[in-house]
């Protein structure tokens, strides 16, 4: 395990910038996970500090050495691909000895043994080590792909979007053991995904990413209830954070340059009964909430209620503020 | 009812047309087996049988043709013959009945053994080129490389033959008229675009992520190659190998006009043999009967990658 830093990363393909002035430290033993849109940079800074890209500029320090000349073979780097990661023509404890068997390690064969067995048990395969990685199913095989990067002890681990291709409930399962696995090994982790439950789940530190600049880093914490600009907020939150005109409602303490008002959830108070500025327009019944899409002049709002909260579409509502985020004309906050 | 049967006929063919179907591959099956059948059983005829009018179906089968394919024979006097003590093999009494004995071996099997050297050589030669030109073309930036594929590509666009008389003069020049190297270079010469071709397909299917997994393991990109793009491009690799080796086998022209003695093939040897001792049509289909066998080894022991080879794309995965 070790400390990799990245500094003023620039990568384009072609004219598009993929990574732009990236920084970004990784602490021994940190979980960080990157959270962002399609086409943010996620995959390419993970490639880039595998090896599998070049970067234009900037420099990538694993465990205090710069890496720049190394091939992915020497870089000593863990990764677990979105998918295409197992080995066909192999089979299932095959394809976790195959980093061991090469040329770079050369283990011997009982150690070899040793460490698949070990790894095979930790993620739940142990079962299944002589079956072709074919034949099986789509969370045995990313099981396999984990235990495969988990079978070496590298600097850093990488994946990228391990999880998306399952179903949710294999999802939930995989994404509490990787955390635990994380933390009994100690291992430094760098993780990509555009799901904010496994960002904030497993995160010691998420970075967002937009455009291929990192928009903002910390802990889930800051990053949901401190965002630095209408990116980051849009990023967190169950539902989508509301985002409207700062005139649209009466706030006294609005602070001056702003322009827009961003209102998850707990920043909404409703009342019934009193003053009213808003009407419902559906409900969805959610179980153990409901979401309640709600009109306020132009704009549509939705938060959560609870669902003994008695609505129903077109009634009136009193709707007010309660601490939201203020944001200014060029997106960023304004405090 | 009749939805039923519609839907049904969607997924599977009825069984009329699985019977037409059926019968229309098991006539096709018949026609193109006929000269194959015809050349078998003419190589276990006699040779009066063999030219006899209307042609005999039920016969008496014997091996005189391979006997003369193998063996060269001088005519003997009755009395010359009856000198000689027992038959020392079936051949040699077949031999001796027609008053001939057997004076050496031919140059059958020699010419059979050039063959087999300089279609697989040069197999293997454009086979293992075009596997790596293809990953090249498959995997990295190169320069013009649409440019370079066509160019490979136009080498196949006239009949190889219409480059002969140069190629004629350059073996000559070279030294290479003649020889085994110099087949094996002119098969793989002409092979290897097929190859490129067809295996670029094969390895553009491959994901890199296969390779990139096993560099980030540990591997060079060489080692990834042989590792883990290699065990998946087989089906590729065998139906290029069997394309390129019916090409070299049965490969004529070049044989006739570049090779008369030590390096030559099977193909321009058979017909000569109907030279020697009038029209020896059993020992010619021997010959051609023989000359089919590996082929026809090959094909079974590869038929599984083949098949999957030659419908390759037809399904998406």
């Amino acid at each position: 395990m070790a400390e990799v830093i990245l500094q003023g990363i620039n990568k384009n393909f072609g004219e598009t910038p993929a990574v732009s002035d990236l920084d970004l430290v990784i602490a021994d033993g940190e979980c960080v996970v990157l959270l962002g849109p399609t086409g943010a940079g996620k995959t390419t800074t993970l490639r880039l500090i595998a090896g599998l890209e070049r970067p234009d500029h900037g420099r990538i320090l694993i465990g205090g050495y710069d890496v720049a000349k190394e091939a992915p073979a020497g870089r000593d780097v863990a990764f677990v691909f979105q998918q295409y990661s197992l080995y066909p023509h192999l089979s299932v404890y095959d394809n976790l000895a195959f980093p061991l068997r090469s040329p770079a390690r050369r283990l011997d064969k009982n150690e070899i043994d040793r460490r698949v067995r070990e790894v095979a048990r930790m993620v739940r395969i142990d079962h299944k080590l002589d079956n072709r990685s074919t034949r099986l199913s789509g969370g045995e095989m990313q099981r396999v792909a984990i235990g495969r990067a988990l079978v070496r002890r590298p600097a850093i681990y990488l994946m990228d979007e391990p999880l998306s291709s399952l179903d949710a409930k294999l999802r939930a399962d995989l994404r509490l053991e990787l955390k635990r696995i994380q933390k009994e090994l100690g291992s430094t982790l760098l993780y990509v995904t555009h799901d904010q439950i496994e960002a904030m789940t497993m995160a010691d530190r998420i970075g967002i990413l937009t455009e291929g600049r990192l928009a903002q880093i910390g802990t889930p914490r800051e990053i949901y209830s401190n965002p630095a600009n209408v990116h980051v907020a849009a990023r967190l939150g169950q539902p989508h954070i509301n985002l409207f005109p700062a005139n649209l409602l009466p706030d006294s303490k609005i602070p001056a340059g702003t322009q827009t008002i961003g209102a998850r959830t707990e920043h909404l108070d409703i009342t019934l009964g009193g003053h009213v500025n808003a009407h419902v327009a559906w409900v969805e019944h959610l179980g153990d909430q409901n979401h309640l899409h709600i009109r306020l002049g132009d704009c549509k709002l939705t938060t959560l209620a609870n669902p003994r909260l008695p609505v129903k579409p077109g009634d009136p509502i009193g709707l007010a503020l309660r601490n939201p985020l203020y944001f200014g004309a060029d997106g960023n906050r304004v405090v | 009812m009749s939805s039923v049967s519609t839907a049904h006929s969607v997924v599977e063919p009825s069984r009329t047309s699985k019977r037409i179907a059926a019968s229309i591959v098991i006539i096709y099956a018949v026609i193109t087996m006929i000269p194959l059948l015809w050349i078998v059983l003419t190589s276990f005829k006699s040779p009066p049988d063999s030219i006899s009018y209307p042609p005999k179906i039920v016969f008496q089968p014997t091996l005189e043709g391979y006997c003369n394919l193998f063996t060269t024979r001088t005519r003997q006097t009755p009395d010359y013959i009856a000198s000689l003590g027992e038959p020392t093999s079936t051949c040699d009494e077949i031999t001796r009945s027609r008053n001939m004995v057997i004076a050496g071996a031919s140059n059958y099997w020699p010419r059979f053994q050039n063959s087999l050297v300089i279609a697989f050589g040069s197999t293997f030669l454009a086979v293992s080129l075009g596997t790596f030109a293809a990953y090249g073309f498959s995997r990295f930036k190169i320069p013009l490389a649409e440019d370079l594929l066509f160019f490979i590509l136009s080498t196949r666009m006239m009949p190889p033959i219409a480059v002969a008389i140069p190629i004629y003069l350059m073996y000559r020049q070279l030294g290479l008229s003649d020889t085994a190297l110099g087949m094996i270079l002119l098969y793989t010469a002409v092979n290897v675009s097929l190859a490129v071709w067809l295996l670029k397909g094969f390895i553009d299917e491959i994901p890199r992520e296969y390779e990139e997994a096993a560099m980030i393991d540990g591997y060079t990109r060489m080692q990834a190659f042989f590792k883990v793009v290699l065990p998946q491009a087989t089906t590729g690799i065998a139906a290029t190998a069997i394309f390129c080796l019916i090409f070299a086998w049965n490969e004529y022209a070049f044989a006739v006009l570049l090779t008369s003695g030590a390096a030559q093939t099977a193909p321009p040897f058979i017909p000569t043999i109907i030279g020697e001792g009038g029209q020896d049509w059993p020992a010619v289909a021997a010959g051609t009967t023989i000359f089919v066998v590996p082929i026809l080894v090959f094909t079974i022991l590869l038929r599984k990658q083949l098949l999957r080879g030659i419908t390759f794309g037809a399904v998406r995965k």
